[in-house]
Order: structure tokens, then sequence, then C-alpha cells
């Protein structure tokens, strides 16, 4: 069926419809030529209606194992070609019919790279996806929809949980809550994989709840949003924040932020994709990383706070890390877990296991 | 100011001439870096054999020697130019194995010169097997389980362990000169006895055999702080198995999941840290299709033919990257050229796919192997960019030009369904056209496909979605839809014509008036991310927005050459990219339409704007629907260019320059005769023939021999030379396909000297730059003999007929622009060969040579100038004080079962120069730098024709006064030793087992001196004596003209020092005049 994605302002875009759901939300791109799965389940995604630049989609099918949270939380897709017979040893299904199972609105067929220059040049916008012929009415129906704002509580886990270390317990290994804000699975495996165990909270627990579990470091997820519409969550970072070692990535570097008393701003249309430069500042090395994020930390507001920018964005300098001066607590904006993306990031979660002492 | 600061002078080493497996992409490497490092403030020294370069241009570097690529001569232009650093990772892997003996030799301490790039320990570990393992090992990184041999035991040894399949690959080669699979023992000690003979240091690399499974390429780059970058990653369409430069590519890989594509990316990024490279890398991996098992294959500590392709899929200049870092820049220092607001330090996202497409030359070596293995075959290759492998695939087959504009082959229809799935199995330069076939007839599937050739479905499927569109053309109506889907599958009007049995030209217009018209998008390194700066494009028909935004200014395309191949090498794309250099200096927007990702033309900042698609009258036309310009420059692409002039005007589009119907009065036998009589200029008699019988009868009224080509040819394409009847009939039933359409022309063979001349004209004055006498005499094909400039035998007479002919021709045929003459001199009369009303393969080595800016020159003239108001006098330019030789450079040693024996077919793949004061000494340039090894004293085996044997024996004499020994073939002995001469006789091939064969292979042979003759059995053991030359490295002259040659060189070398060495600045005395 012929569809197309509206934006706000008025622009339109054809393509063909995979199902006859429609969807709104806020339209953002992501460059990365591989890892669509892990894209539509990084709950940072929900609610948004996601396109890729990459015009080749779902070649090598779906499965399991590239899941990054329990389902996908995105409002939409939006794709170029959508390959209807993929190839991969590991697929399990089709892109297709994952996006059926999962309920996920997918335009395809479309000029990506048209959306994508629209986007880059007006900034991040609203949009529809909607069948071609759809009334001029339901049309302004679902363009006034609003842009959903509760998305942590959405994504959050229910119930708090644990996972054991990769390898064995043992009375050295670590015990890190994770603030799930939204949390993608490879960030908890990258904690197992350096001896970590974990106990997975929803984003809501509060800072008494958390350090009833005697942990010996905090993880503060990434997720979905602006962290502005969170306050609960700063509150909690608040009274964490002299506790335990904390270590943020993404949405829990954000809070981080706003828990120290720095600002937080929405950047024009984002960074997502896998092929982000960033550079720390402490060695000058440069690292590909893997990026997704719509806000930004306001470097000006950090100025009399006792952070310091370890890391930038080689392409527009905006912050990408930081660490506390005297404090064990460090965040950064992008993704060290990859997934998708490179990998030359894993690192911070040695960095961070470094920081816990058993017991401390 | 380089970040390095003791570096005020750097060294760059380019890679000579062009052979299989090291191309045009070495040119554009080495510019690229050359510029980048003057820009840096510089002062850069470049060493070059091959003159058809843009890097040879005196604008590109401050000194540039045009020298052979041997120690020798690099110590000398050393020790002269005092270089404080050398950067050799962008000549190939000549460039690297110079650096490498340079280094062992001490010349580079001793000079005290830092090898920039890429460290001698790296090569090391990359280029020698064993280093290369234990490098792996250490890494944790997977390879191939594996040994060195230095003999045939130990790889039999090793494969009694191991088992089969093997790949066997000689270490310190290039284009994997000498490798192979073997599947059994008998393969496996044929292969690895000529691998040892190949390799540099004696050594083969026998190892498991992982063919079949994913072959996949990184291209990386590091700087001297440790930040690394993927630039592109690349999956082979062909499983491992076959020689990656021979294997259709895509960028980006399109089979692989994140964790796929992020291990191996990994894996390149430890492999290129661990080496230390600073600068580019490539490494190669095999990757199981059914696991996330992979090992790495290879990987190439320099830049590289994939670095070149990833350059252009990718927009990221790696060579200019590589510079830079090489004198001391981070990647975070360097600005990305394409947005002009990033830096190089970020990894470029594509948001569409690319094609390379190798182009082999098969077209010329008929007869030679088909069969792709691990020895690279391809000339050249082209690349295609579209929204979807579809339209990649055939913009790239269309590219080609190898008369297939989709996935079919007329010959297939023939074949019967057996013979269809038989080919299936055979792994050739047709399989993609087999497997179409097979999926067209629905007599495979793609999985039976995939079990059978392992190539993987993701592909199969794609080509299976062409065959279902190509299925409905036949038998639905041409709607709208149909033809939207048409046309997203890539098909061309041409083929839509073909299938629905009407013109490309009715389609076209269907579809202009059903308004399907595709799109431009720009190639911009960061998928839209950013704005670029840089006019770098593609089309596709899978798009709604077109973003290509047109200006008012004046404007012009310029057509460019495609890919290389045999007849048409870099020496076009060098017209080509001056075209547009002059077009630009006289303020006119210059597009150049071209789809070699090999060459400088299609370099980001080039041109104002860059369509990179394939040069047929569809995709050229629709470019020209967009851009509007006022007219097309056809002169400079070669055959390739001039082949679309008729049809482009034909459209109404404005060709400047002379004429399309000039062009035809040039290129059409019976008009061009009406210009001859005109101009009464005399040629060889000669006829033009559509049928057999009349091919006979003209034969005998001429008198044989007689030379025999079809009309219309570039590069002496199935031409030959005929001694009688037989070989007549077996001519024009084997290698042509005679038709009212396309006659064949016989001509009187004419043993005379060959003259050739490059001119610009305006129509009214003739302006030549110098003329070119070839040492071979005619019958050997003008790009496969030497040519000296200026000439040293004619005499002025000659000359003089030579320049008024010139100016006859130009003005008859109302040239603007340039024109390339051959003529034949015989008993002292001037005959014409042939007219090229366009660039030549000479004209860059002429423009070097004589400081004439030619095509500058011309294509101001085409754009409506005239030589007077150029400042230019007509007529022959004074000869200079010098001498310039160039030289033919053959790839023999890659094509088994190529007779190597100089005819009217074309089959140099290359040339180089030699330039000195001393006629000898340049020709002794040139033969050293076209890589022959001219033996000093030792054994020299005669064996010519009949017709030879009385011209020779003053040759033999000559070479025995130097003290040579002689051994000959019986008949030829006897002629030998009849004016007094020893000559020792040896057995004929086939007489007594392979006696000669057994003296090349044992090296008692220093230089075989061999004529064609005829006859069953001399015609074979003619061939085997070639052939044996080849695979044991001896140099084997084929044409007396040659050898004379030859024996001039060694009487002179007794007399004077052989290594001398000037700047081409030195010779013209020119600077920066040249750009």
């Amino acid at each position: 069926m012929k569809g197309k994605l509206i934006l706000e302002d008025g622009s339109s875009f054809t393509g063909t419809l995979l199902t006859e759901a429609t969807a709104t939300g806020e339209v953002v791109f992501n460059t990365g030529m591989t890892g669509y799965q892990e894209i539509l389940t990084d709950p940072s995604y929900c609610s948004q209606l996601v396109t890729l630049t990459f015009p080749l989609v779902g070649n090598y099918g779906a499965a399991k194992n590239f899941m990054q949270s329990r389902r996908s939380f995105v409002n939409g897709f939006i794709i170029g070609e959508l390959c209807a017979k993929e190839s991969n040893w590991q697929a399990e299904e089709s892109l297709g019919d994952f996006l059926r199972e999962e309920n996920i609105p997918c335009l395809y067929n479309v000029d990506t790279r048209a959306v994508t220059r629209k986007i880059r040049a007006a900034g991040t916008m609203k949009g529809i996806i909607v069948a071609d012929d759809t009334p001029q009415a339901k049309i302004n129906e679902l363009m006034s929809v609003p842009i959903k704002t509760d998305v942590v509580r959405a994504v959050t886990v229910e119930k708090s949980y644990n996972l054991p270390p990769l390898g064995e317990t043992t009375a050295e290994s670590p015990h890190v809550v994770c603030l799930d804000f939204g949390v993608k699975g490879h960030i908890l495996r990258g904690l197992q994989e350096v001896g970590c165990r974990l106990t997975v909270v929803p984003a809501f627990t509060t800072a008494e709840e958390i350090l009833a579990l005697e942990p010996d470091g905090i993880l503060l997820s990434n997720g979905p949003g602006d962290p502005k519409d969170v306050p609960e969550a700063v509150e909690t970072v608040k009274n964490l924040l002299d506790k335990k070692p904390i270590f943020g990535i993404c949405l829990g570097h954000q809070l981080l932020a706003l828990a120290m008393g720095a600002d937080t701003y929405k950047l024009k249309f984002g960074h997502r994709g896998s092929n982000q430069p960033v550079k720390d500042l402490r060695t000058g090395r440069v690292y590909i990383s893997s990026q997704n994020h719509g806000y930004a930390v306001d470097e000006k507001s950090l100025q009399n706070l006792p952070l310091e920018v370890t890391h930038i964005s080689v392409n527009d300098g905006t912050v990408e890390g930081m660490r506390h001066q005297e404090l064990p607590i460090f965040s950064v904006q992008y993704h060290p877990e990859a997934s998708p993306g490179p990998d030359d990031n894993n690192y911070l979660f040695a960095e961070f296991r470094a920081m816990l002492k058993r017991g401390a | 100011m380089p970040k390095k600061e003791n570096l005020k002078k750097v060294m760059v080493i380019g890679s000579g001439p062009i052979i299989i497996g090291q191309a045009a992409e070495f040119d554009y490497a080495g510019s690229q870096a050359c510029r980048a490092l003057k820009e840096e403030g510089l002062t850069v020294v470049l060493v070059n054999s091959n003159p058809a370069t843009i890097m040879t241009d005196t604008h590109i570097a401050d000194r540039v020697y045009i020298e052979p690529l041997t120690v020798d001569f690099l110590t000398a232009i050393i020790a002269k130019e005092k270089p404080d650093g050398l950067l050799a990772t962008l000549g190939g892997q000549a460039g690297l194995n110079l650096a490498v003996k340079l280094a062992e030799r001490g010349v580079l301490e001793k000079y005290g010169v830092e090898l920039l790039g890429t460290p001698l320990k790296a090569i090391e570990q990359a280029e020698d097997r064993e280093l290369f393992k234990e490098t792996m090992e250490k890494l944790g990184e997977p390879v191939p389980e594996s040994t060195i041999v230095e003999d045939v035991e130990g790889a039999v040894a090793f494969a009694n362990a191991i088992g089969y399949p093997l790949i066997v690959r000689p270490a310190y080669t290039m284009g994997g000169t000498g490798g192979g699979i073997a599947d059994n023992e008998e393969e496996l000690i044929e292969i690895v006895i000529k691998g040892l003979k190949y390799s540099m240091i004696g050594q083969v690399l026998i190892e498991r055999s992982v063919a079949g499974w994913k072959e996949i390429e990184y291209e990386v780059m590091r700087d001297g702080h440790d930040n690394c970058i993927t630039v592109c990653n690349m999956e082979n369409f062909d499983p491992v198995g076959v020689h990656t430069g021979d294997s259709i590519v895509v960028a980006p890989s399109q089979t692989l999941t994140d964790h796929e594509y992020q291990m191996l990316r990994s894996a390149s990024l430890r492999i290129i840290r661990e080496l230390g490279i600073e600068g580019g890398c490539n490494a190669q991996y095999a990757l199981d299709p059914k696991s996330n098992r992979y090992y790495v294959i290879e990987v190439n500590p320099r830049v590289s033919r994939s670095s070149a392709l990833a350059s252009k899929a990718t927009g990221y200049p790696i060579a200019k990257v590589s510079a830079k870092i090489a004198v001391g820049y981070t990647l975070d220092e360097i600005v990305n050229a394409v947005t002009q607001k990033t830096k190089a330090c970020f990894e470029p996202a594509l948001d569409y796919c690319v094609v390379k497409f190798p182009r082999w030359p098969f077209d010329k070596f008929v007869y030679a192997d088909h069969t792709l293995g691990t020895q690279m075959k391809a000339t050249g290759e082209v690349m295609s960019i579209d929204r979807n492998f579809e339209g990649a695939i055939l913009k790239a087959v269309r590219s080609l030009e190898i008369g297939v504009h989709r996935l079919h082959m007329d010959k297939m229809d023939a074949w019967d369904d057996v013979r269809v799935k038989k080919n299936l199995g055979k792994c050739t330069d047709e399989r993609i056209f087999v497997i179409a076939e097979a999926l067209r007839r629905g007599i495979a599937t793609v999985e039976e496909i995939y079990e059978i050739t392992r190539i993987d479905p993701w592909f199969l499927q794609k080509i299976q979605n062409i065959v279902v569109t190509e299925n409905r053309l036949k038998t639905e109506e041409l709607t709208p839809k149909l033809m939207e889907a048409a046309k997203n599958a890539g098909l061309a009007d041409r083929s839509i014509g073909e299938i629905t049995g009407k013109s490309a030209d009715e389609i076209r217009t269907l579809r202009k008036t059903m308004g399907i018209l595709p799109k431009y998008k720009m190639v911009d390194t960061c998928a839209a991310e950013f704005a670029a700066a840089t006019p770098y494009y593609y089309s596709t028909f899978r798009a709604e927005e077109d973003e290509v935004e047109v200006t008012k200014d004046r404007k012009v395309l310029v057509l460019g050459s495609g890919p290389i191949r045999i007849g048409q090498g870099v020496e076009f794309d060098y017209c080509s990219v001056h075209s547009v250099w002059a077009l630009r200096e006289m303020g006119i927007e210059a597009i150049i339409v071209n789809n070699n990702p090999e060459t400088v033309s299609t370099d980001f900042d080039i041109s104002d704007r860059l369509y990179f698609e394939p040069l047929t009258t569809e995709d050229v036309l629709n470019i020209i629907d967009k851009e509007k310009p006022e007219g097309v420059i056809v002169q400079f692409g070669g055959q390739t260019a001039i082949n679309l002039a008729a049809s482009l005007q034909r459209a109404g589009v404005k060709v400047f320059g002379t004429s399309v119907d000039d062009i035809d009065r040039a290129e059409d036998r019976e008009r061009f005769d009406e210009v001859l009589t005109q101009t009464k200029i005399p040629r060889p008699q000669g006829i033009s023939v559509t049928n057999l019988a009349d091919a006979i009868t003209g034969a005998e009224k001429i008198g044989y021999p007689v030379m025999v080509r079809p009309s219309y040819v570039l590069g002496g394409r199935a031409m030959e030379i005929v001694y009688n009847e037989e070989e007549l009939r077996d001519y024009m039933s084997r290698a042509v396909k005679v038709t009212p359409d396309h006659p064949v022309l016989v001509d009187r063979y004419m043993q005379g000297t060959e003259v050739e001349v490059d001119g610009i004209s305006d129509g009214v004055d003739v302006l030549i730059p110098g003329i070119m006498e070839h040492v071979e005499r005619a019958g050997v094909h003008s790009g496969d003999s030497i040519a000296v400039y200026p000439p040293q035998t004619l005499s002025a007479r000659v000359i003089y007929t030579i320049v008024d002919y010139t100016k006859r021709l130009a003005t008859a045929l109302h040239v603007k622009g340039l024109l390339n003459i051959q003529f034949v001199v015989s008993q002292g009369e001037v005959y014409i060969i042939e007219v090229n009303p366009r660039s030549s393969r000479t004209v860059p080595f002429l423009s070097k040579v004589t400081n004439v800016k030619m095509v500058n020159l011309a294509t101001r003239i085409a754009m409506g100038s005239t030589l007077k108001e150029l400042g230019q006098h007509g007529g022959l330019y004074p000869a200079r004080p010098y001498v310039a030789v160039k030289a033919p450079v053959f790839s023999f040693a890659k094509m088994q079962d190529v007779d190597i024996a100089l005819g009217p077919e074309m089959k140099s793949t290359g040339e180089v120069m030699g330039i000195d004061y001393h006629y000898a000494r340049a020709l002794y340039k040139a033969i050293v730098g076209a890589g022959t090894q001219v033996p000093t004293d030792g054994c020299i085996l005669f064996t010519v024709a009949d017709k030879d044997k009385e011209e020779m024996k003053q040759l033999a004499k000559a070479f025995a006064d130097l003290g040579f020994r002689l051994v000959a073939t019986q008949g030829t002995a006897k002629a030998i030793q009849s004016v007094g001469i020893d000559a020792d006789v040896v057995g004929k091939v086939h007489e007594r087992s392979s006696d000669i064969i057994h003296m090349i292979k044992t090296g008692k042979i220093h230089l075989v001196i061999n004529t064609l003759t005829q006859g069953k059995h001399s015609a074979k053991d003619g061939f085997r004596i070639r052939r044996a030359t080849v695979e044991h490295g001896i140099p084997c002259l084929t044409s007396l003209d040659t050898a004379w040659e030859v024996l001039g060189v060694l009487s002179f070398m007794r007399e004077r020092r052989l290594v001398y060495s000037l700047a081409i600045q030195d010779y013209v005395g020119g600077g920066d005049d040249l750009a």
C-alpha cells in the first residue's frame, strides 16, 4: 500500500506501507550502515520515528540475538529498500516479519536521504506515517498528537532483577546497581564482562532503596527523551553523588550533569550513528563511537562545577564525556557498548570496574 | 608547514608503468599525495618512469624524474636531491619493494632519509609470510594453517599433513603473480615451482584454502598518535578463491550483521596498530558464511587498489590523508575536504551501494585462459553508484564497454540449458552472465546456484530481481508502472528496448513522457548528516529528490575514457584531466563524466562537477538534460568518448572540436579514401570487404602479405598480418564478424619505418610539437613499438613530407583540436596508415618532452580559439637537444596462454619513458624502466623465421663481437655459421624433449631472439619458447628491430656510465608552465 511521511512543516515523502498502522513521532535519522535491529530495540528511540540513511535494510534478517531490550519502543520506521529475502546464518526471520510482530509501522521505499537533508536543515521535527489517501482531517488529527514526554516510564523495567557476572561470581565480583532509564542489553553485558554482579532497578527507584542494596557502584543508563522530563531521577542522582562510584551513559550522563547543577539543551538534529568521532582531551586520542542523543550537556554550565570535560565531539565540539574532579564519578554521552557500532570504547567498562572496590 | 619540522624536501616514489595488478590507481594516489605535500610547503621530488601520468606533470612536483624505478637510479637521485623523507607507500608494491631495497642497501641511512608512513618493520611483517603469521598469532588474529616452503618437497609434506585444497602464494610479488589453488599433488607441484620463481625471496606460502568463504576487506587509517579509523569495508561478490582484483566488489558490505562488521573492523584496528603504520592500510578477511569464524588473509601496509576504490566509494581521500599523516599530522587535525567542516577523523557513512566490476583483457587475448583464480588478470575496473544493488551492478556492466548493456550475452542465447548449467561451475569473467541466464531460463534456483558458486544468496537474489523484471517486460504491457519498475531494477533504456522490441530512443522518449527521470544525489562521506562542499554526484531512479543545483555559469561536459584496458590506458585520463583544467582556466565550468575509480579525473576536486556514471548515450544524455551544458568535448576520452559523439549530436547536443561528420570522414574507410584522393596523400593499397569471397579476390589483387582488420578499431583489435589464402580464410572465420555493417579492411602490408605525429589544429594552422619514430617496423602495433622523439633516421625530405601531409589532412578534415597520424615510410616514400581526429596514447609523452601544453591548446581551440590567438605558430616545433624514448610494458607474466610475439594486435598494458642527451642511454633507461633485464654477457638463443635469416646474420655477428655466446636452432645456426660465427645447435622443442625449454629453465640462456614462424610445429615451438622466457623472466625479443637497438645499448654500455639522472624540469627548462 502506498503511504507517506508528512513532516510538521508540511513536506511529504512517499513510500510503501508495510502494514496499515499509522504513527506519530519525532523524526530522527541514524547514519549507521549496519545494526538496524539494535537500533529498533534501543529504548532510547522510544516514541520516535526512526529513519535510516543507509538505503538497503534487512539484508541479514532479524534474530533474537540482536535485541537490545525486550521489545522495540520506536513509533515508526522509515527506510529505503526493505530486503525481501534476507541472507545470513544468524537470521531467524525477515525484518519485515519482525516489524509486523513488533507492530512497528514501517514506511519503506522512501528517499531517506531527502528526509535526512530536510531534518539536517530544519532540525528534528514531528512527523506522521499515513496511507497515501488519508484525508486531511485525519492527518491533522495525527499531527496534533503531542510528543510523549513520559518516555522513561514507558521503557524502564517494572521490577528489579539480578544478573551474574560472566564467568564465576566470586567474593571479588563488585555489585553494580543499574538504574534502568531504558538500558540497552549490551551495557549490562559490558559490565558483566568485566566481572560485575548487577541489580537492574526501575528508573524511579529512590536513592535510599538503591543504597540499601549495598552497591559498589551505580550505573546510570541510557534512555529516551529530555533529561528534564525526569526530575525524579535527577533528585535520585543528587542523593547518590557522594556515596558511590557512578558511571553515566547517554541519558545517564545528562541526568548526572543536571544533578550536579549543570544544564542540558536540545541539539538541532542530534547525533545518531556509528561513526561519531570523540576526542579524549586528556590524551588527545580520538575514538570512533556509537551515538544516539538528541540532547547535550551545556559546556558553559560546567564552568564553576567540580566537573572536567574529558571528551568532546570532533564534529561539533559538544561535550561527550565528563569526570568529577574529586569523586569517582564519570560519564559519557556516547555508547561504549556499541551495538550497533564500533567497539573502540569498550575500555570504559574496565575503567569503571577499576573504580569499584568490593565493600568500599 | 609540516608537523615534522625536520622535513623540507620529500621524495615520492610512483608505481611505474601500468601492468596487471598495478594500474592507474597509483597515479591518482600519487598525484593526490604530491599535491597534499606541496600544500604543506614541502619541496616534492617525484620519481616515476611512467610518462602517461598526471603525477609526472611538472606542476605536481617540484622535481619530476621520469627515470627507471631501480635501486641504482633511485640512489643516484637521492644522492643528488638529498631529500629529508621518503614516501613509498603511494607507489604500490613497486614503491614499497624499492623502499625496502634502498633501506637494505643502506642508502636511506647514508643520506639521512627518513622513511615516512609505513615503517620498514611493518613492510616485512606484512610481506614476509612467516613474520606475518607470527605477528597475527601474537595478536590473536586467526590465520589459516600454513607453512612457508622454499622447495617442492616441503610443500608436499605439508599437504600430506593438512590435506587439500591448498592455496599457494609467493612472497613479495604483486597482483598475486604465480599463485594458485591446488586440489591435488600434481597441481601443487606445478604451482609451487612457478611461485618460487616469482617470489623475490624464493619463498612460497602454502595454506589451507578457505575458498567459498565470504571475502571482506577493510581500509584502515592510523596516525602517529595511534588514532585509527576504518574508511570503509567492502564485500566481494565472488567468494574467497578469486583474487580481489578480479572480483566484483560492493561497498559497504551487504550481508554482514553489525556484530560481524564490528568484529572485523576491530581486528583491522588491532592489526594496523600492531604494524605501527602511519597512513593507510588494507586488511582482507575470509569470513565463514555459517559462523563467526574468520581468518586474516592478507594485509597491505600501504595505499592500494582497494584504497583508490574506497576513496571514490566514500569520498574520503585516503592518499591525501596518508600523505598528511606521513608528515606528522593527526587525523583530527586534517580537515575533511568533502564537508570542509568536519575532520578526517571519522568513519564515512554511505547512503548508497557501490559496485566495482573488473575489466579483463579477454577481448584482446581471446585465447587466454578465462578462469579466474588467485592470479589477477584484470587490467582495469569500473565503479558505479546507485541506491540499490540492481542499479549499481547494471551501471557497472554497461560501463565495461564489452558489448553488453545488461546481464545478458547474445552468444549465450545459442547455448542449450545443459551448457548454461555446466558453465555455472566455471569461475570465469562471464560467470555473472551465466548466472543471470540460468535464472532467466529458470533452470536453476538461487539456492542451487549458491551451492555451485558460493556467491551469497543475497547477491543472487538481486540478479533474480533484475531477471524477473526483464521477464515482465517480455510479457506485460509497458505501462508507466512497469517502466518505473524496470528503471528501479537498473535496466537501461537500451535494455528495455531490446526486450520490448523498441529502440533505445523510443524508450527514452516514452520514459520522459511518463515523467520517469533519474535523480542526482551527492557522495558526501556522511550520508547527508552535514552539508558537503564537494560536487560529486551519481544518478538513481530510486529517489524523490534531486539535490543537484545547476548553476547559471557557462559549462561544458568532458567525457572521460572509462576503464583501463589494453589500447586505452591512463593516457586518456591524463588528457581528460588537462582538458578539465583548461576549461576551468577559461572560466568555464567543467563537468566530467567517468566511471573509472582508479583515475585522477574522478578525484573530487579536479573538475567543477563530477558525475560518476556509465559512459553510454542514455546516461550522458540524462546528465545533459540536467545540466544543460553548452556542449560536450569528446576528443580526450579515447574511443569511448568518440563513440558517443554521433548519438549525442543526433540528440541535439553540440559537440565541440572536430565535427562528428569529420570524425566519420577520418574513420570511415571509403570517406577517408576520398579525403586522401582530395589531398593527394598516398596510402598502402587496400580495400574494404563485406564477405569472404571479396576478401580473397581483393587480397590476391593487392598481393600477400596483407594486413586485415575490422573497421572502427582501437588498439589494433583483431588485426593480423596474413601471408596466404589459408590464413586469410582462417582469420575471416575466427577473428571477425563480417557483415555489411561491419566491413573488414584488407591492406597491403608495407615493411617500412613507422612514424607517428600528434598535432593541434584549428582547421587552418597545425602545430606539430614533435614527431616520433618507431623502432619496430610497421606491422607491430604502434602501442607496442618503442617510439623515439625526435626521429633519428628520417631525412629532412621525409620530415618535410610528414609535416606537409599532416597539415593537409588537418585542414581537409577541419580538425579543431588534436589529431594523431600514423605514417609508414617505405623506400623514402611516406604513406599514411591512419588518422585519429582525437587525442592519442602519445599525447602525454609528447607534451612532457616538448613542453607544449597540447591538451590545453586543443581544448581552447575546440572552444573556438585559434592557434594564432593563442600565440602559437603552425608547423613543426624545432627538435629538442635531448632524446626521449617511450617503451611498451607488458603483463605477460599474469596472462598464461598468451603469445608474447609482437604483431598488429596491441598487447602492452603500459609504458615507460627514458630521457637523456644520449640516444643509447635514453633507450637503456626505457628498456630497464620497462623491467627488461639486459644481460651484459652470457648466452643468446637465436631462432628466427626463414624470411628474417638474412638480416639476422649481421645481428648475430654483432652480438658475438660483443662477447656473447650464441646458440640457435638448426636452420638459424646454419645461417649464423655461414658468416663465420660459432653457434651451438640446439634441438627444436618438438624434436628433442624440450631441450631449449630446459636451457631456459635452468638459466643457461640470458636473452632470446625469436621471430614468428609459420607452420604448425614451428609456430607451436616458438610459442612455447616465448612463454618459457616469460615464466622464467628472461628477455625475449620478437622483432629484429628491437634486437638491433638492444645491441646498440649493449655497445654503449661498455663505454659510459649508465646511471645518470636529470629532472624533467632540467631538460625542458620548464617550471609551473606545463599546468
